[in-house]
């Protein structure tokens, strides 16, 4: 055996160490009962005192939350004073009898009081257990008025959210709504108490931290009738912090009323900074629902909406982004020198390849077709052709490069990323080879491609101001409640194209022209006095066979795209519009961008119409297109033709 | 196989005293938890469950040779500091802090093992090392540094107590082994402006309220010092016999945060009184005593260390819990060793009264 071998080293001088140790051990130990002698000896009257007649309570007052407010300053989400019924569980005795007393005087629901109490269960018994959130003033008064009969019943106020606009940019706002067993686990929610109200969605939970403040409370030795004894100790709440969102509440209206009845998203941005201007996403909800019961009915309409109001589209729905992508495809050619802006293709209304017949949208066809042509028409055998030679993964390539198929981080929760395929994701995802037919719909932004309206919009915006991506962002301002700025958010680059100008600038005449040419796409969308680019997309739910029988149910019709940016020369503000089932992007979607456009430039002050100076700033010759001799008289030509 | 000398030399009194203690333990949690209610089994059913596999596994430990701990001591050191890592990497959060790795069929602490580490990565350390007129602070950097490594990514879950045990169970054994009188004059001068350090730089705040709370529990943050209150009140107003079984009425009122685990002292005080809290504590004694015994008793270097460190063990875990239901000792969450209501603080414990068992046993052989 082992321990034979072994070489056991004698114990020498530590062996005598025990004793010390020992009387170290005895004299601690000794402490210890000292300690519990004075406690339970000299002490005992006045603990057990303490601890047979009276209690200790504890009052929350809970901290205001903080304001949101728009970037002009507006308040579009508040706090009001509101009162709410509650019950000390270690003072009241008999529960069932005094929730009876309390429907009966009060007048309301015993059933609801009841759950709500159930729900208490396992809790601290000196902490106050809410059972009727947001009772009247009257109902307060009754209260007051039998103070006497309702041991261990108290009314406290706290501050309720209230939502100024109703359901206006409920998805970005989001809700606040009672703290969930779940989430009091949540280390990250380490400092709530049962029953607290946090921010569940939207910027309300992103922003959480900022916006609760600190709760504050007393703690009362009371005695057995629930008078105040004395104050133990206190701590009075601290208003949370308010947010000054780069949201223009007034615009954000607009767009939303743009949308009428129609299920969509739309995300307005500046090009410059990445400031999201509006965030739509129709139809909406009332978040002030949220923080209490829901109503059934309420809830069910909800549900039941083949709309989808709860989901927030804008960030979490994915949609082909159709021909709106075009411009990729095109950027993508033109970068890899397969297509210049005087490549032309004779369109006979399809595209053949191997066998099969890929087919445009116009029957007939649209001719001979060059750059400008194909975007402004939306021609699509030109992407047809002009993907095949590319192949998928230059497409996808340069789709990446403007973040598409990856979060933006925009900073709520739910965001989706889009998807951008290639042959290796096939192969990862399918275990299949690509095939080369597959290219040809991802070259019209069909296929595996899947896109979110913020990123429709970070597209067009990176478009518009020639290569930038800049983080789309919602918060300008953290202000502390004296009004003092604490944080201040500015423009965050992604990240940067590589794309050259001169291949932007080409791709930019053709989306001008899908709004002002004649036979332009976009032109729903044309404005008076701005001019405006952009184009339209239309992306198919289902594949519906060779003839599109049209008469097919609201949830297997097709969606609705516009993107834009404008003013065409200096631009400002990029415009994503996805209408959920809504049919053609130019019919549905791109009169709402024109109203979206529309509105932003009425609020911007009516400005001086372009002057002749901007014509003579701009740089760039039109490229040679048939279909531009017939200019519509405008105020302002875009392309000086008679310099040319 | 088993050696007769083993089964004749068997240490009843060992196993007596802890057994008493993990008894009066159940019949506590009973109390304790009898305000709760519960789906599945009760706490005091649970625990005894895991008394029982608690002493199978000392047995085990002890009819093994205590002398392998040394071969594998600093393999299993190196294995505990790389699951430390992981948790600090992948590890499960629940309370604010993260301490498990979930291996799928359950979860390990791995900082709960680093207790019984440290003793035998000491013990091994020590019992090569000879320091004839005690160490001298030279003699402790490499011990120290072994130490500092786990007590460091303990501190980092963030868990203060389990880190402050490790420190306090090696410190004991160095003290066992001997210091130099300097060598103690140079560690206070050191240890103090770290302490300052460690305040001002590396504590999280709710670890300095605690202190704080400690040092005056009428401080006004919300809520704070409200579990030394109710715990002072429940032990307080036990008087000299106590409220009697299931009718201490702030634990029965649910006043006592963490009742059957942490404040299971509180519990018992209020319950039995002086007279039980008095028994208690004596029971303890015998236990650490006992401990000491066995070390002192025993002829070899390494069975005197080993038994030394586990006792430290039990004996902080002890008076740093009682010292902290009480208003001593700030509020650490260290669990009472068989009385606080958890398996992994039987585990531990049960794997230590095995080691000293195994000792205990072949007192004679060497």
């Amino acid at each position: 055996m082992i321990k034979e071998q072994r070489y056991v080293r004698e114990l020498d001088k530590p062996r005598q160490r025990t004793i010390p140790l020992a009387v170290v051990a005895t004299v601690l130990f000794f402490l210890l009962l000292l300690r519990l002698w004075y406690l339970q000896i000299i002490k005992t009257d006045e603990y057990r005192a303490m601890s047979e007649n009276n209690r200790l309570r504890f009052l929350p007052v809970a901290a205001s939350r903080g304001a949101l407010m728009d970037c002009n300053g507006e308040v579009l989400v508040n706090n009001r004073p509101s009162f709410s019924l509650a019950i000390i569980p270690q003072e009241v005795g008999d529960v069932a009898a005094t929730l009876d007393r309390l429907a009966a005087l009060l007048k309301l629901d015993r059933d609801e009081l009841l759950e709500r109490w159930e729900k208490s269960k396992g809790r601290a018994r000196y902490y106050p257990v809410v059972i009727a959130a947001n009772i009247s003033r009257e109902q307060v008064e009754m209260i007051e008025e039998n103070r006497l009969r309702f041991p261990g019943v108290e009314v406290t106020m706290k501050p309720v959210r209230e939502y100024l606009y109703k359901n206006s940019a409920a998805h970005l706002l989001g809700y606040i709504g009672e703290i969930s067993d779940k989430e009091l686990d949540d280390p990250g929610y380490g400092e709530y108490n049962p029953g607290d109200y946090i921010g569940k969605n939207g910027i309300e939970r992103a922003w959480e931290a900022e916006l609760h403040g600190n709760d504050g409370g007393r703690q009362l030795e009371v005695d057995s009738r629930g008078r105040v004894l004395r104050v133990l100790s206190e701590k009075s709440p601290t208003v949370g912090n308010s947010l000054v969102l780069t949201i223009d509440g007034r615009l954000q209206r607009i767009a939303e009323a743009a949308f009428g009845a129609q299920a969509g998203a739309a995300v307005v941005m500046n090009v410059t900074n990445g400031e999201v201007l509006s965030f739509v996403s129709s139809p909406t909800f009332d978040p002030s629902l949220f923080a209490g019961r829901i109503p059934p009915e309420i809830w069910k309409q909800y549900l039941e909406d083949k709309r989808h109001p709860l989901e927030n589209k804008a960030l979490s729905g994915q949609y082909p982004p159709g021909s709106t992508f075009k411009m990729i495809t095109a950027l993508a050619g033109l970068e890899a020198g397969v297509i210049d802006e005087n490549t032309t293709i004779v369109d006979p209304g399809y595209y053949e390849m191997g066998n099969h017949k890929f087919r445009d949208w116009k029957p007939g066809g649209h001719g001979i077709v060059n750059l400008r042509k194909s975007l402004k028409e939306s021609c699509d055998t030109y992407y047809y052709k002009l993907g095949e030679k590319l192949g998928v993964d230059r497409i996808a390539a340069m789709a990446e490069r403007f973040h598409l198929g990856q979060p933006l981080g925009i900073g709520l929760a739910h965001e989706k990323k889009g998807n951008v395929p290639t042959t290796a994701w096939k192969l990862k995802r399918f275990g299949k080879k690509w095939l080369p037919g597959e290219t040809l719909p991802v070259a019209i932004g069909q296929g595996y491609l899947l896109t979110t309206p913020i990123q429709l919009a970070s597209m067009v915006a990176t478009v518009a101001n020639e290569g930038t991506i800049y983080r789309p962002h919602l918060v300008k301002r953290v202000v502390d409640p004296d009004g003092k700025t604490i944080k201040e958010y500015g423009s965050e680059i992604l990240g940067t194209t590589g794309v050259s100008a001169a291949s932007f600038r080409k791709v930019k005449q053709g989306l001008y022209a899908v709004v002002n040419d004649p036979g332009g796409t976009g032109a729903n969308a044309r404005l008076w006095d701005v001019k405006v680019a952009g184009k339209t997309g239309t992306s198919q739910v289902v594949k519906l066979g060779e003839d599109r029988k049209r008469a097919v149910a609201y949830q297997y019709k097709d969606h609705g795209l516009f993107v834009a940016f404008a003013p065409f020369d200096k631009p400002e503000i990029a415009v994503a519009v996805v209408v959920e089932h809504g049919g053609g992007g130019g019919a549905v979607a791109a009169p709402i961008a024109g109203k979206i456009l529309r509105g932003y430039f009425d609020l911007k002050k009516p400005q001086q119409p372009p002057k002749q100076k901007n014509a003579a700033e701009q740089d760039e010759t039109p490229q040679g297109a048939e279909d531009d001799a017939a200019l519509p008289p405008r105020d302002a030509a875009p392309l000086r033709r008679d310099e040319e | 196989m088993i050696d007769r000398r083993l089964v004749t030399n068997f240490d009843w009194t060992l196993i007596g005293i802890v057994c008493s203690i993990c008894l009066v333990g159940v019949l506590n949690i009973y109390s304790a938890s009898a305000a709760y209610k519960l789906v599945g089994a009760p706490y005091y059913v649970k625990q005894l469950n895991w008394m029982i596999f608690g002493l199978f596994i000392s047995l085990m430990v002890a009819s093994l040779d205590y002398h392998i701990l040394e071969d594998f001591s600093y393999w299993f050191y190196g294995l505990l500091i790389l699951l430390l890592l992981a948790v600090l990497l992948v590890g499960k959060r629940s309370l604010g802090a993260t301490r498990w790795l979930n291996l799928g069929f359950f979860t390990l602490q791995p900082s709960e093992l680093m207790k019984i580490g440290i003793i035998i990565t000491f013990a091994r350390y020590f019992n090569n090392y000879h320091a004839a007129d005690g160490l001298t602070v030279k003699d402790m950097y490499f011990p120290l540094a072994i130490l500092a490594v786990p007590a460091l990514l303990i501190m980092k879950q963030p868990d203060l107590g389990t880190a402050m045990l490790v420190v306090l169970v090696a410190l004991s054994m160095a003290f066992y082994v001997g210091f130099r009188w300097s060598t103690i004059m140079t560690f206070a001068l050191v240890t103090v402006p770290m302490g300052w350090f460690a305040w001002a730089v590396y504590m999280k705040p709710y670890q300095k309220n605690r202190v704080l709370d400690f040092l005056n529990p009428e401080r006004s943050r919300l809520g704070s010092g409200y579990h030394i209150i109710q715990s002072k009140i429940a032990v307080g107003s036990g008087g000299v016999f106590g409220k009697g079984f299931v009718k201490g009425t702030q634990a029965q009122l649910r006043f006592l945060p963490e009742q059957h685990t942490d404040f299971a002292f509180s519990v018992f005080a209020e319950e039995w009184g002086f007279v039980g809290a008095l028994l208690l504590i004596v029971l303890y004694l015998c236990l650490v005593l006992w401990g000491l015994n066995i070390a002192r008793r025993c002829n070899d270097r390494l069975g005197g260390l080993l038994a030394v460190g586990v006792t430290a063990m039990l004996f902080w875990h002890i008076s740093i819990n009682i010292g902290m239901v009480i208003g001593l000792f700030p509020v650490v969450g260290v669990p009472l060793p068989f009385f606080s209501y958890g398996g992994t603080s039987m585990i531990t414990s049960m794997v230590g009264v095995g080691i000293l068992q195994s000792i205990s046993m072949r007192r004679f052989m060497f």
